[in-house]
């Protein structure tokens, strides 16, 4: 048995890459497993709920009163959990990163923006701004209720759902298609890319130096081109042989039911309130 | 750089989807002409492949680690038309999906990513590289610097929309309603990270796929490359020739008249025939026009219809005095090198739509 005490390597730029195709893969499954759960906003026709967590996150960015947000904000949670999405969950993928990244930006503004001084920080005397608290307010607020709302609907539809239920908004069928297609290889060159990188970490004796990382960076996306050109061109002879001569064509299959047209209704009538009071 | 819901105001919002809009409409009608039916599952893959490379560490030197785009290399694989798409495509899927990026913020993140970062490069690319072989070293170069300028220029774009922000969108008290921090906050603050870690990350990866390409598959690397040098070198001129070439000392000399603009305000004075509404009752003013118009007293207050529409339309740099700009020969530079831009870039498209419905420039 060793004696060497096991030292924590830092992660390499390889692993670290690999870990966020893991995640990515993650949240992909993470987001089926919802989707076909039983929860309010489930049972929704996904053309309706497009429209509505559009409209409240246009009344989101629209709003000039602070309190307006928190409301839409807490709208947001409501809904997660009538939808049966853990608090948990969106705590880890939405309301901590976006606290941090934004947090991080903001945290500067109450000393940065002009206007009427509340206090002095003790050391250093840079004064802190009551304009500059409720700017920095606004933003993180702003931010946390509309990616709260914006993953909702991700994580309680299907994904080829929410792009066919763009097409309400006038978007072109070819862009429906290219997008649903995208996700599909999106996950399809994630594992190339993630099998890559496996393959290069386990065939690594000690460390490389940094002008090899970045050819090997390089390389790989060198060479997760020339295979998406070929993958492309397969998929195209298969698509050919299968009848495709560049028409799109879209199976429109929802039907609204008195739910639907319930929460329609809800839903414009909250963004509707929020524009009226938030103005 | 991907701008996230609640740094720009709607308003901000709308005007960048409508930036937007026609460069999508004209690049998907252009892609459709060049690709035709390939168009569908060479855009999927692409817009794929964009979305997993953005997700890449490149090492930076000092231990960091920076995200690419992958403009650069997308725009000379694929040319700039079906970069634009492919790339917004891949900000779309990570902004409803992953997240990463607003909704109503998306128009916004694709004029600076996609679309200003796709022409940057092609421009940059195809102005540097010219017609080397296609496995010259200079193509690698000018990969690489393409890349880093069209990572700098979307980044400039961004810190722009992000620092007017505070200037015209303040709630009754003052305070910032989106993004907090002026433009002299925010495009240092953006810039810096972006002209050191992003850029150099950028590089690596345009200069490294295309170094790569070269050895490995030099076939990808002929779409923005239309008449290559294959062997001795020709002997007509370059006028002859056409192309960016020929046109080079008028690009240098457009440049140079732009830096030299700051000297037009020199010229004191108001040009006869251009005062507003407000002159007519300014007696100072009101001299000076009788002076320059044969001593003929002007009317003692504006005329109706020019003071109606005088205030049809308020312009956003009036007097090429952008407002949030102290120094006047600043201002001015800046109005100068935004109008040029913008003509540039008009006539560009114009040139796109025409050159598309002559039929495609390159063979295959």
């Amino acid at each position: 048995m060793s004696s060497t005490p096991r030292r924590k390597r830092p992660r390499s730029s390889v692993e670290r890459t690999i870990a966020s195709f893991l995640d990515a893969m993650e949240h992909a499954f993470d987001a089926e497993e919802l989707a076909r759960a039983d929860g309010l906003l489930q049972r929704v026709d996904p053309r309706v709920k497009a429209l509505g967590i559009l409209a409240l996150v246009v009344a989101v960015a629209t709003a000039h009163k602070l309190w307006i947000v928190l409301a839409l904000f807490a709208v947001a949670v409501v809904m997660a959990v009538l939808s049966q999405v853990s608090l948990q969950l969106l705590a880890k993928r939405v309301w901590i990163a976006a606290l941090l990244f934004t947090g991080v930006i903001a945290l500067p503004a109450p000393f940065v923006t002009p206007g009427q001084t509340l206090a002095r920080l003790p050391l250093i005397g840079w004064p802190l701004t009551a304009q500059g608290l409720s700017a920095a307010a606004f933003l993180v607020l702003r931010v946390e209720a509309a990616a709260t709302l914006t993953v909702l609907l991700v994580l309680c539809t299907p994904w080829n759902h929410v792009l066919k239920a763009l097409r309400v908004l006038r978007l072109p069928a070819v862009v429906v298609v290219i997008l649903g297609m995208t996700c599909r290889y999106i996950f399809l060159l994630l594992q190339t890319a993630h099998d890559m990188f496996e393959s290069r970490r386990s065939r690594t004796v000690g460390e490389l130096e940094g002008p090899d990382r970045r050819r090997v960076a390089a390389a790989s996306i060198g060479v997760l081109m020339s295979k998406s050109f070929q993958l492309s061109s397969g998929v195209y002879m298969a698509m050919q042989s299968r009848g495709f001569r560049g028409d799109v064509y879209l199976l429109e299959d929802f039907q609204a039911r008195r739910l639907d047209w319930i929460m329609l209704a809800a839903f414009f009538a909250l963004a509707l309130a929020a524009f009226w009071f938030g103005r | 750089m991907h701008i996230p819901d609640g740094y720009l105001s709607p308003l901000t919002c709308i005007a960048l989807y409508g930036a937007s809009t026609p460069a999508w409409y004209v690049s998907l009608r252009r892609v459709k002409r060049l690709f035709n039916t390939r168009l569908v599952p060479l855009l999927s893959v692409f817009s794929a492949l964009s979305f997993v490379i953005m997700m890449f560490n490149v090492p930076l030197p000092g231990g960091t680690t920076g995200h690419a785009v992958g403009v650069g290399i997308a725009t000379i694989v694929l040319g700039p038309s079906a970069s634009i798409l492919a790339i917004s495509a891949a900000i779309l899927i990570q902004a409803v999906f992953f997240g990463d990026g607003g909704i109503t913020t998306f128009g916004a993140n694709s004029f600076n990513m996609a679309i200003a970062g796709s022409l940057v490069a092609y421009l940059v690319y195809r102005a540097i590289a010219g017609r080397q072989a296609l496995t010259s070293s200079r193509r690698v170069l000018a990969a690489a610097v393409a890349g880093y300028l069209a990572i700098n220029a979307s980044a400039l774009c961004a810190a722009v929309e992000l620092g007017i922000q505070p200037l015209f969108f303040k709630n009754a008290a003052g305070a910032p309603l989106y993004a907090p921090y002026p433009l002299n906050i925010a495009v240092p603050a953006m810039m810096i990270g972006h002209l050191t870690f992003a850029g150099f990350a950028e590089l690596a990866v345009s200069g490294g796929v295309v170094a790569y390409l070269q050895r490995a598959n030099p076939t990808l690397l002929e779409r923005t490359a239309p008449g290559v040098l294959s062997g001795a070198e020709d002997s007509q001129s370059a006028l002859a020739r056409g192309g960016w070439k020929a046109a080079q000392p008028l690009w240098l000399l457009t440049a140079l008249l732009l830096v030299m603009t700051p000297l037009g305000i020199l010229a004191a004075g108001t040009a006869w025939g251009e005062w507003s509404a407000r002159d007519f009752s300014n007696p100072e003013m009101r001299q000076r026009i009788a002076v320059e118009s044969a001593n003929v007293a002007p009317p003692a207050r504006a005329p109706r219809g020019l003071g109606r529409l005088s205030s049809l339309w308020t312009a956003p740099f009036p007097q090429y005095a952008p407002p949030f700009v102290r120094r006047p020969a600043f201002g001015y530079l800046l109005s100068a090198m935004f109008g040029a831009g913008i003509i540039i870039l008009l006539s560009l498209m114009i040139g796109w739509l025409a050159a598309g419905n002559r039929g495609r420039e390159t063979p295959g």
